[in-house]
């Protein structure tokens, strides 16, 4: 298999349109920590490596502007020195195929749609995303939002860039807005609960004014966990709010299973089912397997061999949909890794994807199945 | 008025009757309006320097008629432009002569709250701070609260990507809209986005948020509702120079505090507010700070403390904490009436709404100064200073000869100087008619159209709110051909309108 690799968005821009001249596929990798998610790729590869290193980082401007293939890690140690992070909580999906962490990409992890338990309070990248420059499925460079945390100039692209799994345009750039690390963080813990009283709780949790940042369930532990963080005097008060609710203070290193999810069995089908949280009890009743849930019961994290169609219909019952993360090769042939959307809908996505992309040089089977 | 529309299609105005006749047949009863003096009620939005006529004015009062009637218009090519409730400051809802004005006033009701999920499902007429007074009892807000949020509508909310002055802790339209029910121009009736917290495939709700009417015209919308901080205190911080406020307002986030609200006012702004409301701000100061975090007692008590240690270390020259809620009130009053204590100053005047990198501010504001003096005209600015989001209020008479077109010039200037030193456009107005012919400012050729290319996969006829943001028509035929290699084949030569 054929493996380009641009060292500018020039090179990006001239590789995208030999291959639409050619009518050639690529595939855009950036860290290459997700290849095992969805059906296998044969095209050639756009490897983004080289388009990395930080372009321009204010603090005070609450501004960072990397190159898209700058790892994660970097772009958290270069914010931590200055007391800041990444708001929706990215993390590298490495560990979920059994992989050392350290590859994920800032491109990749946006382009994925990529956030942790923070996203429950602090959004997604979707919301953290303010600007880009990319090159389209018609080989131009081209510029989206901006670099300023307040903007409505124009259609709102950035928003398509996420969760777009590298089907319209290959990122060279990315400006993201950051927000102060907190001070104080703790971790409250509710034991002996049934998935159920624990979505209620959590829901209680999170219309009090306690400011809950992440909410999550082990079943395992029959545990809830509930994290409260920002200025000490804050922490502490709102604390004492779910200490009312029957919580106590608890240990915040269990909170990292919802990163690396450790406790789930690497060898089985890996689910990402995303629904309204008051639905999450009632779906999971009808799921089996071992799983988590964060974002106080939205997300469930399901390792499961129950066939794919029972999955998708219990998360669509819900209200919700499911993404196929991690499976067996012919599983990943025979099932779309994004959930199927109604038909309206994907005609809808198809004719954006076209837009961008009218050659087709990023169309890939390898998210939804088919190529549009 | 130096911002020209599409010229009007004389044949689709000869087919009025026949098009009232077909919409009386989809809307029944008082939800077609054609009387020329009841229209007239509909000619404007908040940029009130420009009004039209529409061709006929629908009220449609379910998403069959909507969906009903952009069939019949896409059938017959003829033209729609959506409206809220008219409150848009960018021209997002003029009306042209020769479209169908679709209203959405009717679809007034709240649907459905859910606090254990945090949303409420509102039609979108139910105006913005209607969304908070069907949860205030239980507790809740809607977070994102523009100036006009008693009239303002969820719809055009979502249509202009609404904020407010607590956005840069809360975020803005698009940071609290979960999902919609949309009609695109031929009718189709899709749902996007949902109660959960992300979309299964492309964020099609987040690009719809903020599209100004021109991708489809929503029906119904999914929002967060927030648990209402239990306090809120503010401080009236006074500076001798911009440049110590710039500094402070920096420190401040540097110190890991975003707070709820920061806004900045200028020497011209304080005075014209203070004249106007009597609040007590200082008059001896170039620039006024006002500072709001909210939370818990604690919380407030601690980062009121903090901040007024890093003011006075900035060089403040005076500095009140809020010990009240009407005290806390009293700081807002002035900036609240900001707009209308410079309508008292002047007979008219333009709010112009660009970002700027915070860094920037002081050299802005000079810059601002000298385009003031040279264009004999007066202005104020009042700063949302967490975000960078500035807004000059630029004093005219359109009496007098000239002046209305002098404003425009100075607004533009402004627009353009925000561009230059790394800023935008638009923080939160949205572009409509007003900063349509500056995107090539800021987006090249290339940009716009991958824009535009947007806009096709929703509405490839162009029929939805035309004339609105881009500056330049390009049929989407034209825009769907590849062409040989990047930008090296030069774009035609389109008309501009």
């Amino acid at each position: 298999m054929d493996v380009l690799h641009p060292a500018s968005a020039d090179d990006v821009a001239d590789m995208v349109a030999s291959a639409a001249a050619r009518g050639e596929r690529l595939t855009i990798r950036g860290g290459g920590s997700k290849d095992g998610v969805g059906a296998p790729s044969e095209t050639a590869v756009l490897d983004m490596a080289l388009l990395s290193g930080v372009i321009d980082y204010d603090p005070a401007e609450l501004v960072l502007t990397v190159g898209a293939a700058t790892p994660l890690a970097e772009v958290r140690a270069l914010l931590a020195g200055s007391g800041q992070m990444l708001a929706f909580d990215p993390f590298d999906h490495g560990p979920l195929f059994g992989k050392p962490s350290g590859k994920a990409t800032i491109g990749g992890v946006l382009a994925a749609g990529v956030a942790g338990s923070q996203r429950l309070s602090m959004g997604g990248g979707r919301d953290h995303l303010l600007g880009f420059t990319a090159v389209s499925g018609r080989g131009e460079l081209f510029v989206a939002g901006a670099k300023v945390v307040k903007n409505v100039t124009g259609y709102d692209l950035p928003k398509l860039a996420v969760n777009s799994w590298g089907r319209l345009f290959a990122m060279t750039q990315v400006t993201l807005k950051v927000v102060p690390a907190p001070r104080a963080r703790v971790t409250w813990v509710a034991e002996g609960l049934d998935f159920a009283d624990a979505q209620r709780l959590m829901a209680a949790a999170m219309g009090s004014t306690a400011e809950v940042a992440a909410a999550a369930y082990l079943p395992g532990r029959r545990r809830a966990l509930l994290r409260v963080q920002g200025f000490g005097p804050s922490v502490e008060a709102r604390g004492q709010m779910l200490a009312a609710l029957g919580l106590r203070p608890g240990n915040d290193g269990e909170c990292d299973a919802l990163r690396t999810l450790a406790p789930l069995p690497l060898d089985r089908p890996l689910w990402r089912i995303n629904a309204p949280p008051s639905a999450a009890p009632a779906m999971m009743a009808g799921l089996s397997g071992d799983w988590l849930a964060d974002w106080a019961g939205g997300l469930v994290w399901l390792a499961s061999d129950q066939p794919a169609g029972e999955v998708r219909a219990a998360a669509e019952a819900a209200g919700g949909h499911a993404m196929l993360v991690r499976g067996p090769e012919a599983m990943r042939r025979a099932v779309a890794a994004l959930h199927p959307p109604a038909a309206g809908v994907a005609a809808l996505e198809a004719r954006i994807a076209a837009a961008f992309d009218p050659a087709g040089v990023f169309a890939s089977p390898r998210m939804t199945g088919a190529v549009a | 008025m130096t911002i020209a529309m599409p010229l009007p299609d004389g044949a689709t105005i000869a087919r009025r009757d026949a098009i009232v006749a077909a919409l009386r047949d989809i809307v029944p009863g008082e939800g077609v309006i054609d009387d020329p003096i009841a229209m007239r009620a509909y000619d404007c939005d908040g940029l009130t320097a420009y009004r039209q006529t529409p061709l006929v004015v629908a009220l449609p009062e379910t998403t069959a008629q909507v969906s009903a009637i952009l069939r019949w218009c896409f059938d017959n090519g003829v033209k729609v432009v959506p409206r809220g409730s008219g409150t848009s400051l960018s021209g997002g809802a003029l009306p042209m002569a020769d479209a169908v004005l679709v209203v959405m006033s009717k679809f007034d009701r709240v649907l459905d709250v859910d606090y254990g999920d945090r949303v409420a499902v509102v039609q979108p007429g139910v105006t913005n701070l209607a969304v908070t007074r069907a949860v205030e009892e239980a507790g809740f807000y809607y977070a994102p609260d523009p100036s006009s949020q008693i009239a303002c509508s969820i719809g055009g909310n979502v249509a202009e990507n609404a904020g407010g002055v607590h956005c840069l802790k809360y975020g803005l339209t698009t940071n609290n809209v979960l999902g919609a029910e949309i009609v695109l121009m031929d009718g189709e009736v899709l749902r996007i986005g949902g109660r959960q917290l992300d979309p299964a495939g492309l964020d099609l709700i987040g690009v719809v948020v903020g599209s100004e009417g021109l991708l489809g015209m929503v029906t119904e919308v999914t929002v967060r509702i927030l648990p209402k901080p239990e306090t809120a205190r503010a401080l009236l911080i006074g500076f001798a120079t911009i440049e110590d406020a710039g500094r402070c307002v920096a420190d401040v986030i540097a110190a890991g505090i975003i707070p709820a609200g920061m806004e900045l006012m200028d020497r011209p702004a304080i005075h014209a507010a203070e004249a106007f409301v009597r609040v007590g701000y200082p008059l001896d100061v170039e620039a006024l700070l006002i500072v709001e975090v909210d939370g818990p007692p604690a919380e407030c008590d601690h980062l009121i403390a903090e901040i007024d240690t890093i003011a006075v270390a900035s060089g403040a020259v005076s500095c009140r904490a809020s010990q009240d809620e009407g005290e806390r009130l009293g700081f807002w009053a002035g900036r609240k009436a900001a707009f209308p204590a410079a309508g008292r100053l002047s007979p008219d005047y333009i709010c112009m709404d660009g970002t700027i990198p915070r860094r920037r501010l002081p050299e802005v504001l000079n810059r601002i100064g000298e385009m003031s003096v040279r264009y004999g005209l007066r202005v104020a600015n009042v700063f949302h200073a967490g975000d960078g989001n500035l807004h000059p209020l630029i004093m005219y008479d359109a009496e007098i000869d000239g002046q209305l077109e002098a404003a425009e010039a100075f607004g533009s200037d402004i627009l353009r100087l925000c561009v230059e030193v790394g800023g935008v456009l638009s923080g939160e107005h949205g572009i409509g008619i007003e900063k349509r012919d500056l995107m090539p400012v800021m987006f090249s050729e290339t940009d716009l159209m991958h824009q535009q290319r947007l806009k096709c996969a929703f509405d490839p006829a162009l029929l939805l709110n035309p004339g609105k943001v881009f500056p330049q028509l390009h049929r989407c035929a034209e825009l769907g051909r590849m062409h040989v290699h990047r930008g090296q084949v030069p774009f035609p030569d389109l008309p501009r309108f």
